[in-house]
C-alpha cells in the first residue's frame, strides 16, 4: 500500500463525504415531485398544480452563491443589499461591541487577577450578570438608547464582555511567582511589571478568553439584527424567510459559518503567536 | 562583624502553626560575608535557608533582625542583589538572548540597545553560549544551558551581592560539573560577592571560600562557618588531591548525618546571638604531604 500522508487521507475523506450529502440531499430533494397527470378541479383550486415552495437542491443554492457572490456589494435599496454589505454591517457591530467589551474587560479583568479584594467583591455581580441571555437585554437596550443600531452593538458588548474578563483574571492571578519575582529582583515598576511580564505571561489565556468572545459575538448578533432588523446578515436570513426564498436562506446560514470560522480563525493565529513553552 | 559588607543581624523567621502558636524556623541567626567572598550555606530541607535567601534578596520580611549590605538596611527587591532561582527564573517568551537584556537594560536604563545587546552577548559567552543558540527560547534549550542563560543574566548585571538558590539543583551530575567549572571561570575575573545555596557538599567544597553549616529546623541557627583551606584556582580533579579535601568534607558530612540533628531544636538563651563558630582544618602548614592522605585512605 502506498503511504498517503494523514492530511491527504482526511481531505479525501473530506471531500467524499461532501458529495455523498450533497447527492443524498439533491436526491431527495427531486423526490417530491409535483403532483402531475390530470387534476381534479378540487386540485387546482388549492394550487397543488403550482410549485411549492420546498426546500431547494444543492444545485439551486450554488448558482444562487455564485450570483450573489459575483456582485456582492449591490444596493438596490433597503431591502435589496448585496451579501457582502449585509455581512460588512454584522462585521462593523460585532467589532465595535467586541473592542468596546476588551477596553474594559482586560483592565478589569487586570484589576481581578491582581487583587484578591477586588476580585470577591466583583464575583456576585460578574456571576449574576453572566448568565443573562445577551437578547434579555435588548428590551432595555432600547428604551434607554433609544437607537436600534447602538443597541445592537450594546448586545455584542455585554454577550463578549464575560469570557474576556473571566480569562484575564485567571491568566494574571497565574501568573507564576518566580516570574514576578524576576521583575521585583529587576526593580521593575508595577506598570512595566505589568507590561512586560504579566501581560507576556498571561497571554495565552487572554487570547484564549478573546477568541471564545468573538464565537459568542458572532453567534449573538444574527439574532440581534433579526430582533432590530435594517441591515445586517441576520436581518438578511429574516428577511428571505419572510420572502420565503429559501435558496437565499440556506446559502446565508453558509456564510455565517463561513464568516465565523474565518473570525476564529484569525485567533487561532494570534493565539498560536502568543503561545509559549515552559 | 558587624563591619562586614552584608551582616546578617539575629535574624528570626516565625510562622503561625495553624493551630493558633508559633512555628519558628530560626532563631537570633546573625553571621556576616565579607566583598569579594563566596559563601556557601548547606543544611537539610526545611531548616530555612530559603528563607534567609529570600530575605537577602528582600522578596520576604524576616519576622525579626535586619540585614545589613555596606552598611545601609535591606529593605524591598533591589538590582543590587541578584538572584538566580532554582527553576523557571527565565521567562519562557522571550529568547536566551533576551532574557539577558531583559536584565541589563533594567540595570544599566541608559545604556543605548547595542551597549545593552553588546554586553548581553558578552556574558552568555563567558559561560559558553554563542551563536544559533542564545536567539533560541529556553524550552528550546538543555536544562544546563537554561541555567547557563539565568548565570549570564545575574554576572551581566554585576549585583553587588549574587544570590544563587540551588542553581544545579534540577541538573544531572555530570551537566552539574561543567556548570560549576563554568560559574568558577565567570566569578573569578570579579570581585563579585556570591552566597550560595547547595545541598551537595563537593560543590560546596569546590566553590565556596566558607560554608556556613545550618542545624536542623524548627529553631534552626547557624551552627559553624568552616573556611575552605584550599588554593584557588580549584579544578574537580586536582583538588581531590589536597589533603585538606577529605579532611573537610569529612567534617561537613559528619556535620550533616549527625551534629545538625543533635544541635537542633536548642531555643535561644535570651539576649544571645547565634553567631557561627568559625572552624578552620589545614593539614597542609609544615606536615609531611602525604600524611593526611592516608588518613583519608583509612577513612
Amino acid at each position: 500500500m502506498n503511504r498517503i500522508s494523514e492530511n491527504k487521507r482526511a481531505a479525501i475523506w473530506s471531500f467524499a463525504l461532501l458529495l455523498v450529502g450533497l447527492l443524498v440531499w439533491e436526491l431527495s430533494i427531486s423526490t417530491q415531485q409535483v403532483a402531475t397527470g390530470e387534476l381534479t378541479e378540487y386540485e387546482i383550486l388549492t394550487g397543488a398544480g403550482t410549485a411549492k415552495a420546498g426546500v431547494p437542491p444543492p444545485s439551486e443554492v450554488i448558482i444562487k452563491a455564485w450570483e450573489e457572490l459575483s456582485n456582492p456589494f449591490y444596493d438596490a435599496g433597503p431591502n435589496d443589499k448585496g451579501i457582502g454589505i449585509q455581512i460588512g454591517y454584522s462585521i462593523y457591530r460585532v467589532l465595535t461591541g467586541y473592542f468596546l467589551a476588551a477596553l474594559i474587560a482586560i483592565p478589569l479583568g487586570f484589576l481581578i487577577g491582581m487583587s484578591s479584594v477586588a476580585y470577591k467583591a466583583l464575583n456576585p455581580f460578574i456571576q449574576v450578570l453572566r448568565p443573562i441571555s445577551p437578547l434579555a437585554w435588548m428590551p432595555l437596550a432600547l428604551f434607554i438608547i433609544q437607537d436600534s443600531e447602538a443597541s445592537a452593538i450594546f448586545v455584542i458588548f455585554i454577550c463578549s464582555i464575560w469570557p474576556m474578563l473571566l480569562n484575564t483574571a485567571f491568566g494574571v492571578a497565574g501568573v507564576r511567582e518566580d516570574w514576578v519575582n524576576v521583575a521585583r529582583t529587576h526593580e521593575l515598576s508595577a506598570l512595566k511589571t505589568a507590561f512586560t511580564v504579566v501581560l507576556p505571561a498571561a497571554a495565552p489565556t487572554i487570547v484564549t478568553g478573546m477568541r471564545i468572545s468573538i464565537g459568542i459575538a458572532w453567534l449573538v448578533i444574527v439574532a440581534a439584527e433579526m430582533l432590530v432588523g435594517g441591515t445586517g446578515i441576520g436581518y438578511y436570513v429574516w428577511n428571505e424567510w419572510n420572502n420565503l426564498d429559501l435558496t437565499s436562506v440556506i446559502f446565508s446560514i453558509l456564510m455565517i459559518g463561513v464568516v465565523g470560522m474565518l473570525l476564529d480563525a484569525a485567533f487561532g493565529l494570534l493565539q498560536r503567536r502568543v503561545a509559549y513553552v515552559e | 562583624m558587624a563591619n562586614a559588607f552584608l551582616s546578617i543581624e539575629r535574624l528570626t523567621q516565625k510562622y503561625p502553626d495553624g493551630k493558633g502558636g508559633e512555628f519558628t524556623v530560626f532563631e537570633n541567626a546573625s553571621f556576616g560575608i565579607e566583598k569579594g567572598e563566596f559563601v556557601c550555606i548547606l543544611g537539610h530541607s526545611g531548616c530555612g535557608k530559603s528563607t534567609i535567601m529570600n530575605i537577602l534578596a528582600g522578596l520576604s520580611e524576616p519576622t525579626t533582625g535586619v540585614v545589613k549590605m555596606d552598611g545601609l538596611e535591606v529593605s524591598g527587591p533591589s538590582l543590587d542583589r541578584g538572584v538566580v532561582f532554582q527553576n523557571y527564573s527565565l521567562l519562557p517568551w522571550l529568547t536566551a538572548l533576551k532574557n539577558v537584556i531583559f536584565g541589563v537594560a533594567a540595570r544599566f536604563p541608559d545604556w543605548t540597545k547595542q551597549q545593552v545587546e553588546d554586553h548581553s552577548i558578552a556574558f552568555l559567552d563567558k559561560v559558553g553560549l554563542s551563536g544559533d543558540a542564545i536567539h533560541r527560547k529556553p524550552s528550546q534549550l538543555s536544562g544546563g544551558m537554561r541555567q547557563r542563560v539565568s548565570i549570564a543574566r545575574a554576572f551581566a548585571n554585576e549585583p553587588k551581592l549574587l544570590l544563587l538558590d540551588e542553581p544545579f539543583g534540577a541538573l544531572d551530575a555530570l551537566t552539574r560539573g561543567t556548570i560549576q567549572e563554568e560559574l568558577l571561570k565567570v566569578w573569578s575575573g570579579t570581585d563579585q560577592t556570591v552566597f550560595m545555596i547547595t545541598h551537595d557538599i563537593d560543590e560546596a567544597i569546590l566553590l565556596a571560600d566558607r560554608i556556613l553549616l545550618m542545624t536542623n529546623g524548627p529553631l534552626a541557627r547557624v551552627a559553624e562557618s568552616v573556611e575552605i583551606t584550599i588554593p584557588r584556582p580549584r579544578v574537580r580533579t586536582e583538588i581531590v588531591e589536597n589533603p585538606n579535601y577529605y579532611a573537610i568534607r569529612n567534617h561537613l558530612v559528619q556535620f550533616l548525618g549527625k551534629r545538625s540533628a543533635e544541635l537542633a531544636g536548642q531555643p535561644s538563651v535570651a539576649g544571645e546571638t547565634h553567631s557561627p563558630e568559625t572552624i578552620r582544618i589545614d593539614k597542609t602548614s609544615g606536615e609531611a604531604s602525604n600524611a593526611p592522605m592516608l588518613q583519608a585512605v583509612k577513612i
